[in-house]
C-alpha cells in the first residue's frame, strides 16, 4: 500500500531514503560550493551533508537558524523534522531515533541542554551516538542571551548523572562550525557516544565565507548493535540499567577505556606562534578569535606571545600543554566566563608554569586591546 | 495411515496444540509478583505480535517501572527509555523507522506523572506507535507510593490517609483525556480480572497493533492491573478489587476508533 504523509511525501520514497541512510549509503558531499552564511545555517548544512536527516528540537534564541533551516529542507530529503513540546521530549526522540543506527542531531541553548541532560546521561550509559548543538547563551537561570562560556563546566564534565564524559567540539570560525558538525558525526559513531558542539550567539550569529562540501568521512565501524527489528538475528537490547552483581563496575570500565581512547586518537587543537613565546593565551570558541588579534597587536609591539586553542575540550589537549609548558612558563588563560577552562589549563601545565587568567561574565566582550593591557602585565 | 499386517484402515488420532506460549516471547518465568497483571499484559501483546506476524520487524520500547525487563520477556529488539520519556523514545524510533512496528507499555506513574507531556503530545501528533497503558493506580516498583491514577481514599505509602483530593488532586483517567486530542486513532480501556474482559483486552491489543499496521495513527490501550502486593491484599482479592473499585472510576471500553487515516 503506497501512502502518503501530510506532507505528501509517498511512504516508499521515505523509506528508501531512509533506508539509505541507516544502511551507511553514501550521502556525504564531495563536490565543494563557497558562500556566505551564518554559524548556525553552518551547522546545519554539515548536518545535511553528513547524511543526518533527523532532528528534534525546540525554539530557543539564539540557535533558533538551525531548526529553522532543517525544518525547511529536511522533509524535501526524506527526512523528519519534528518541534518537540520540550527539550526533555527532543532528546529522548532523538534517543530512540539513534537505536536504530539512524544520525539523528538536536540543538539548543544553554537552558535547553541544563533540560537534555538527564538524556545525555542515557545515551552514554546506552552508548548510543548523538549530536548535540550547544549555541549557548548566558546563565545562571534565564539569563540573557548574550555570548557566554558559562556552560564550559557542564559540557565536559558530562553534564548529567553518573561517570561519563562528552566528546565537547568547540568552533570559532563559520567554516569550522560546519566543518566540526561533519566530525562531530564521525567521532560520535566512532565511539558510540553523544558529541557535543560548544558555540555562543557571537559564532552562530555571524556570517562568514564558508566552502561547503569536501569533508572526508572517517571509516567507520558497522553499526551492528542497531535496533532494526530481529530478522533472522537474534534480538538486541539497548539499555543503562544494569543490576546483576559486578555488571555495572564492568560497564563503567568499558565506559572509561573509550574516554581514555578517545584522550588518545581524537584531540584537537590549534596552536599559534607559540614556537618562541615567552607567553601563550589559552582561548576556545569565540574568545579565541579575540585573543588571536590581541596576539597579533602584542607581536607588532614585539612581545613574544602565542596563541593555543583547544578544538576538543573534551578530550582536553592536556599533553600537548604539558609538553608546551616545557618551553613557556606563562599562560593567560581567557575567557568569557568567571573562570572555568583555567582548571583544565592548571591541571594540564608543569608545576613550575605560571597560569593567570582573564575573564569576564556575560554582558559585554573584551576587546582585543583589553586582552593587550592584560598581556601587558605579564610581559612586564 | 494402513497397518501393514490388517487391511483395515486405522485411524491416527492427531493431539493438536491448542495453548502454547507465544512465539514472541521468551521461555523464562516472569519476575512479577504473584496475582500481577503485568504478564497476562506481556502476553496480550505478544500474541498479537505474532498474530501479524511481526515479530522480526517489532521494536520495544521498555518503560521504568514493573515493565523496564520487557528485554527480557520479548523476544525482539528493544530499547530501554528514561522514566517518563517511552513515548518519545517509541516516537524517535518510529520516525527514524516507519517502516518497523513500535510499541511501548508504560506504567502509570511514567505516563501519567512524570511523563504526561510526553505522551499528550506523542498522541497530538498522532504518531504511529502503539502505547500499552498499565494502570494499577500505584508506583509497584519502588515500594507502593501514591500514582496519578491512585483512587480517592486509596491507602499508600505516600497517602496513610487514604488519596485526599484536597491534597493530592484526583486520579487521572488518561484514556478519556487522550481520546480528546486529534491526533489518536484508537483509544480504549480494558481490563483482565475476568475471562470476558480478557478476550475484549486481547481485541483492543489486536486492534490498536492493527491500527499501526495500516497507519492510521497513535493507537492507546489502558490495561487496569492489579498489584496484590502493593495493594496488600492477596491475588484473589486485589483481582475482584480492579471489579469493584477501579472499573467504576475508569470505565472500560473503546472511546476513539478512526476508520481511515486522515491523509487519504
Amino acid at each position: 500500500m503506497i501512502t502518503r504523509d501530510a506532507r505528501g511525501v509517498p511512504s516508499v520514497v521515505r523509506f528508501a531514503r531512509m533506508l539509505q541512510f541507516v544502511c551507511g549509503g553514501s550521502v556525504t558531499r564531495t563536490d565543494t560550493e563557497k558562500m556566505l552564511v551564518r554559524g548556525n545555517e553552518a551547522i546545519a548544512m554539515g548536518a545535511i551533508d553528513s547524511g543526518c536527516l533527523l532532528f528534534f528540537g525546540y525554539p530557543i534564541t539564539p540557535q533558533n537558524e538551525i531548526p529553522e533551516y532543517l525544518s525547511k529542507h529536511l522533509p524535501a530529503m526524506g527526512g523528519e523534522f519534528i518541534q518537540a513540546e520540550s527539550e526533555i521530549a527532543s532528546i529522548n526522540l532523538l534517543l530512540g531515533a539513534s537505536a536504530t543506527g539512524a544520525r539523528a542531531m538536536t540543538s539548543s541553548s544553554s537552558p535547553g541542554i541544563s533540560l537534555m541532560q538527564e538524556g545525555i546521561s542515557y545515551f552514554a550509559g546506552s552508548e548510543l551516538p548523538v549530536v548535540i548543538v550547544n549555541i549557548s547563551r548566558s546563565g545562571p537561570g534565564l539569563g540573557g542571551i548574550s555570548p557566554s562560556q558559562g556552560d564550559y563546566f557542564q559540557a565536559t564534565r558530562g553534564g548529567g548523572h553518573g561517570d561519563y564524559r562528552v566528546i565537547v567540539l568547540a568552533p570559532s570560525t563559520v567554516q569550522e562550525m560546519y566543518d566540526l558538525t561533519c566530525l562531530a558525526f564521525d567521532l560520535s559513531d566512532k565511539y558510540r557516544n553523544p558529541v557535543v558542539i560548544l558555540g555562543d550567539a557571537l559564532l552562530g550569529q555571524m556570517k562568514e565565507p564558508l566552502l561547503r562540501g569536501g569533508y572526508h568521512k572517517m571509516e567507520l565501524p558497522p553499526k551492528d548493535w542497531a535496533l532494526t527489528g530481529a530478522e533472522g538475528r537474534q534480538p538486541r537490547k539497548i539499555k543503562s540499567l544494569y543490576l546483576q552483581e559486578g555488571e555495572l563496575t564492568e560497564h563503567n570500565w568499558k565506559l572509561h577505556q573509550k574516554y581514555e581512547r578517545m584522550k588518545k586518537e581524537d584531540v584537537h587543537f590549534e596552536s599559534l606562534r607559540t614556537e618562541d613565546a615567552q607567553l601563550v593565551i589559552v582561548a576556545f570558541g569565540s574568545m579565541s578569535r579575540v585573543s588571536r588579534t590581541a596576539v597579533e597587536l602584542a607581536r607588532r609591539e614585539g612581545m613574544k606571545v602565542g596563541l593555543f586553542r583547544p578544538i576538543t575540550l573534551f578530550p582536553y589537549p592536556e599533553k600537548v600543554l604539558f609538553s608546551l609548558s616545557q618551553v613557556v612558563k606563562s599562560f593567560l588563560t581567557v575567557e568569557l566566563n568567571t573562570g572555568q577552562m583555567v582548571e583544565d589549563v592548571r591541571l594540564s601545565v608543569g608545576r613550575d608554569a605560571e597560569v593567570y587568567f582573564y575573564g569576564k561574565p556575560p554582558g559585554s566582550l573584551p576587546s582585543p586591546e583589553e586582552v593587550l593591557e592584560e598581556i601587558k602585565k605579564y610581559m612586564a | 495411515m494402513l497397518c501393514a499386517l490388517c487391511p483395515l484402515r486405522v485411524l491416527e488420532v492427531s493431539m493438536e496444540l491448542v495453548f502454547k506460549r507465544p512465539e514472541c516471547l521468551i521461555d523464562v518465568p516472569f519476575h512479577f509478583c504473584p496475582g500481577c497483571h503485568h504478564g497476562i499484559g506481556h502476553r496480550l501483546v505478544a500474541e498479537a505480535i505474532d498474530y501479524f506476524k511481526i515479530r522480526e520487524k517489532t521494536i520495544g520500547v521498555a518503560s521504568v517501572g514493573c515493565s523496564v525487563f520487557m528485554y527480557d520477556y520479548f523476544n525482539i529488539d528493544v530499547l530501554e527509555a528514561p522514566h517518563g520519556r517511552a513515548s518519545a523514545v517509541a516516537s524517535g524510533v518510529k520516525r527514524a523507522r516507519k517502516d518497523r512496528i513500535v510499541f511501548t507499555i508504560q506504567g502509570d506513574g511514567d505516563l501519567g506523572a512524570i511523563g504526561i507531556a510526553e505522551g499528550i503530545h506523542t498522541a497530538n501528533r498522532g504518531e504511529n506507535i502503539t502505547l500499552i497503558f498499565a494502570n494499577n493506580g500505584i508506583y509497584g516498583m519502588t515500594g507502593g507510593q501514591m500514582a496519578p491514577t491512585t483512587l480517592l481514599g486509596q491507602k499508600t505509602t505516600t497517602s496513610p490517609y487514604g488519596r485526599d483530593f484536597t491534597y493530592d488532586g484526583y486520579p487521572i483517567r488518561m484514556a478519556e483525556m487522550l481520546a480528546t486530542l486529534e491526533g489518536s486513532a484508537f483509544v480504549a480501556r480494558v481490563a483482565v480480572n475476568n475471562p470476558a474482559n480478557l478476550m475484549k483486552a486481547k481485541k483492543a491489543v489486536r486492534k490498536a497493533f492493527q491500527m499501526q499496521i495500516e497507519e492510521m495513527g497513535f493507537a492507546f490501550v489502558e490495561i487496569l492491573m492489579a498489584c496484590p502486593t502493593n495493594w496488600k491484599m492477596t491475588a484473589l482479592e486485589a483481582n475482584r478489587r480492579v471489579g469493584e473499585e477501579m472499573i467504576p472510576y475508569f470505565p472500560l471500553g473503546i472511546l476513539k476508533e478512526r476508520k481511515m487515516a486522515d491523509y487519504l
